[in-house]
């Protein structure tokens, strides 16, 4: 626990993860968890940094400033994933590739 | 103690984050996802940041994990079987998932880390807090536009037509 490799390769372990389920998932929102696992892994990272480079707080504001990100891209891309439900009846993003209909 | 509590920490982080993605129910990913973020939130007590953690805990799981749970309700029937799902190419999804790993296991391993060694702040909400209204100020002020700006998206967005 006091050292930077461990965290590191937690957090190459979570991004990889996610970068998996973004490539094989159909469902939207399935592609959107593996975005926050990505989103996640990058967070540790910043803060490890933060932690292990004499407790300088910048890495914490990076982190504060990703978390809200992810909130903004949640939201939005939630409404997107929904109106592309109400216009195609699927959500799965190999089958609603049209751009109209 | 505090080593073996890390350990079952991390180890529970990455288990349930496999779940997440290998899941095929969309609700169990969700939930899988829930552990996920509450042991990302146990990592950051360890890298002394309560302050990211206590948001980790607001901002993923009150709020995203909601929204997401959401949005699988919104757009699924429950009660049909639409509500799982598979996973497609798994075979180049894999090999390039892994390839990455090795890659960043790679780098991180072979550079010699220099680590500092420091004392354990109190408590790192204030200092945060004058950070955020001296140096990062513009940012600070570019972040609140920015949920601005999404949150008038979204309601347009999810607007019903007239």
């Amino acid at each position: 626990m006091d050292q930077l490799n461990n965290y590191l390769f937690i957090a190459a372990i979570l991004f990889s993860l996610g970068v998996f389920g973004v490539m094989t998932r159909r469902n939207g929102i399935a592609v959107l968890m593996g975005v926050e696992l990505i989103l996640n892994a990058a967070n540790i990272n910043f803060i490890a940094f933060s932690r292990f480079g004499g407790m300088n707080l910048d890495g914490h504001i990076f982190g504060l400033i990703i978390i809200v990100l992810a909130a903004a891209e949640a939201a939005v891309a939630l409404a997107i994933v929904i109106n592309i439900y109400n216009n195609m009846n699927t959500i799965n993003v190999d089958e609603a590739s049209a751009l109209k209909e | 103690m505090a080593e073996s509590i890390f350990w079952f920490i991390a180890a529970f982080t990455v288990i349930s984050a496999a779940f997440v993605v290998l899941n095929n129910q969309l609700i169990y990913s969700a939930v899988a996802l829930l552990f996920t973020l509450f042991g990302v939130a146990g990592l950051y007590v360890f890298l002394w940041a309560d302050f990211i953690a206590g948001v980790q805990l607001l901002v993923y799981i009150g709020g995203i994990l909601v929204l997401i749970i959401f949005g699988i309700m919104l757009t699924n029937r429950i009660s049909s079987v639409r509500l799982s799902q598979t996973n497609v190419q798994q075979g180049v999804g894999g090999a390039v998932a892994i390839w990455l790993f090795i890659l960043i296991l790679m780098v991180v391993s072979k550079t010699p880390w220099n680590q500092m060694d420091t004392i354990e702040p109190a408590s790192t909400v204030r200092d945060i807090g004058t950070l955020l209204l001296t140096k990062y100020l513009l940012p600070f002020e570019a972040i609140s536009l920015l949920l601005l700006g999404a949150l008038i998206g979204a309601a347009v967005l999810s607007r019903e037509e007239n």
